[in-house]
């Protein structure tokens, strides 16, 4: 399992219930079913993925995070995790929202589009950055609206979000990030690891 | 007639009150099974079927000498491995294959019933087949499936019985009957009323049979199991062994002399005042309506893990209504799995070859086990 995973699932307290969104071939799901006794449901757009999941014993729907995450009732998970997949919808905003609406918190994991590398792509090359994180082209990658880990921390306390855990990684060394070492985790990190709670206003 | 009378039956000796007032009691319940019940009794799958179909799920139906309608489905190291589960599949009340409908002998007339036979419902079907998890023994099943009005069946019997099925996998359904899908049915019961032969009910008493009508609902429908491009595909505007049109109202093209043969082979396996009482207990089935319009409520005590499957070009039960199903399976809290296959083949999908539907059934049943 990827090391992105066993953060994620290090995150996640025991015999809790967790949604999984783009799950993919439920590795993670299955994982924390095993190991942790989560109580696990995913949410995943590709039919031959959810087959995968099926023949694991998941429980999986097929459907598209921006759409199909409203189904399910406030509160109905204690997490949600969300893992490289922000950056591929139409309306990042709304999928936040709604994810911290279904769970009590969520654990979103992003590309981060202000690693040096991909930064150096840009100001040498001059052409879209292309990465092991990021392989696709500019004309058929399924990314909509990348950010970078200090672009999330802003969205995070401009919308009021909580941000109870921010872990950077890179090359499978983890460490935290705060906003003394922002800029630095900002220029060192491939992957942004959060784990978020809606701030309520009172 | 000789066939019909090896078919297994039980007596259900217990009153049923029917949704429409009546109480039925020492009723026939035609049944066959497939397969082995183990001695933990826990590999039992109860399986209904849809409008047209029997107890006959798998084997060669001994009726028709055809295979069992969910042969593809059903049978040794198939979806629904019958080496390992024990499947039960019963003649729902109201039908014509040896359970209790309009074609049996009412005691106080001594005639077939007619349209004497009372209304009923799914929820009537469902009660009745209850009885056969006593009849076996089996204090709960490992499963409930069916497509169609099986799957109306399977969303029923979960409501009704909470805590009877460890999974239930409703197919191609929907929770509450459409405009559009009784619009079909009754197309369906007027062709049968409008045949001179079918005399208020009672042909069988007076000898007639109302084919024609019959056969004509069967054609109509036949047609909404079916997708347009599945249409399209297989017939086109192919001509019936001719090369030029007849210019007459022969049956010049092939889509035609398909939908004839299919009517004509279906009157003779089927009872024309169960199509109505079978169609009409579907155009009734309301599960939201049930739960005074939050289905949800229908899911709210089961612990039965649910997986949904619906096809792309089903437009009779489409992937918007079964998925209403998960949505209110959600909202419950149930544990909740859903698919759509990809297949051109429309609502008749679940009856046929179709790999990957067949993949998604034994998988979340063997996953499960």
């Amino acid at each position: 399992m990827k090391k992105e995973f066993q953060i994620i699932s290090d995150l996640i307290e025991n015999n809790t219930r967790v949604l999984d969104v783009g799950c993919g071939d439920g590795t993670l799901m299955k994982y924390l079913k095993d190991k942790k006794n989560v109580d696990t449901r995913g949410l995943e757009i590709s039919k031959d993925k959810v087959q995968i999941c099926i023949s694991k014993g998941l429980t999986v729907i097929e459907g598209n995070a921006e759409k199909d995450l409203k189904q399910f009732p406030d509160s109905s998970f204690n997490y949600a995790i969300l893992s490289q997949t922000l950056q591929a919808f139409y309306n990042p905003e709304r999928v936040i929202d709604d994810l911290l609406n279904v769970a009590d918190k969520a654990i979103v994991t992003i590309p981060n589009f202000g690693f040096w590398k991909v930064r150096l792509d840009l100001l040498v090359k001059g052409t879209m950055p292309v990465t092991k994180n990021l392989p696709d082209e500019w004309y058929n990658t399924p990314n909509l609206h990348m950010c970078t880990l200090k672009d999330f921390f802003n969205f995070c306390s401009k919308k009021k979000i909580k941000l109870y855990k921010s872990i950077a990684l890179h090359e499978k060394k983890t460490s935290e990030i705060s906003n003394f070492n922002l800029n630095l985790k900002n220029f060192s990190s491939e992957l942004g690891i959060f784990l978020i709670e809606k701030k309520y206003e009172n | 007639m000789n066939a019909k009378k090896n078919i297994k039956k039980i007596i259900i000796k217990k009153p049923l009150k029917l949704d429409c007032g009546e109480t039925i009691i020492d009723y026939p319940l035609a049944y066959e099974t497939y397969g082995t019940l183990n001695d933990k009794k826990d590999n039992a799958i109860l399986v209904f079927h849809a409008l047209t179909g029997d107890q006959f799920a798998s084997d060669t139906n001994p009726i028709t000498k055809k295979p069992g309608w969910w042969s593809h489905t059903v049978g040794p190291s198939k979806a629904i491995d019958t080496n390992k589960f024990f499947v039960i599949c019963s003649n729902v009340i109201g039908g014509c294959m040896g359970s209790f409908g309009p074609g049996n002998i009412n005691p106080k007339t001594n005639k077939e019933y007619g349209t004497d036979f009372p209304v009923i419902t799914i929820n009537d079907m469902v009660n009745a087949q209850y009885n056969l998890l006593e009849f076996f023994k089996i204090d709960k099943l490992y499963s409930v499936t069916g497509g169609s009005m099986g799957g109306m069946q399977v969303l029923q019997f979960v409501a009704n019985f909470p805590d009877k099925t460890k999974t239930a996998l409703p197919i191609a359904c929907t929770a509450s009957h459409s405009a559009q899908n009784i619009a079909f049915n009754e197309l369906g019961r007027q062709s049968i009323m409008a045949d001179a032969n079918w005399k208020n009910g009672n042909y069988s008493y007076l000898n007639s049979s109302p084919d024609k009508g019959l056969a004509v609902a069967r054609m109509a429908a036949h047609i909404t199991y079916l997708s347009k491009k599945g249409l399209q595909e297989k017939f086109g505007r192919k001509l019936q062994e001719k090369d030029d049109l007849n210019f007459s109202f022969d049956a010049d093209f092939q889509i035609e002399s398909y939908l004839r043969y299919q009517g004509s082979i279906f009157v003779d396996r089927f009872d024309a005042n169960s199509y109505l009482y079978i169609t009409r207990a579907m155009d009734y089935f309301d599960l939201t309506k049930q739960y005074n319009g939050n289905l949800s409520k229908a899911f709210e005590k089961t612990k039965t893990k649910f997986f949904v499957i619906s096809f792309t070009s089903d437009w009779l039960y489409p992937t918007a209504e079964n998925k209403e199903i998960v949505i209110a399976l959600n909202a419950s809290g149930a544990e909740v799995g859903f698919i759509e296959i990809t297949s051109d083949k429309g609502h008749d999908s679940f009856l046929l070859d179709m790999p990957e539907f067949l993949k998604t059934v034994k998988n979340f049943l063997e996953a499960n086990y």
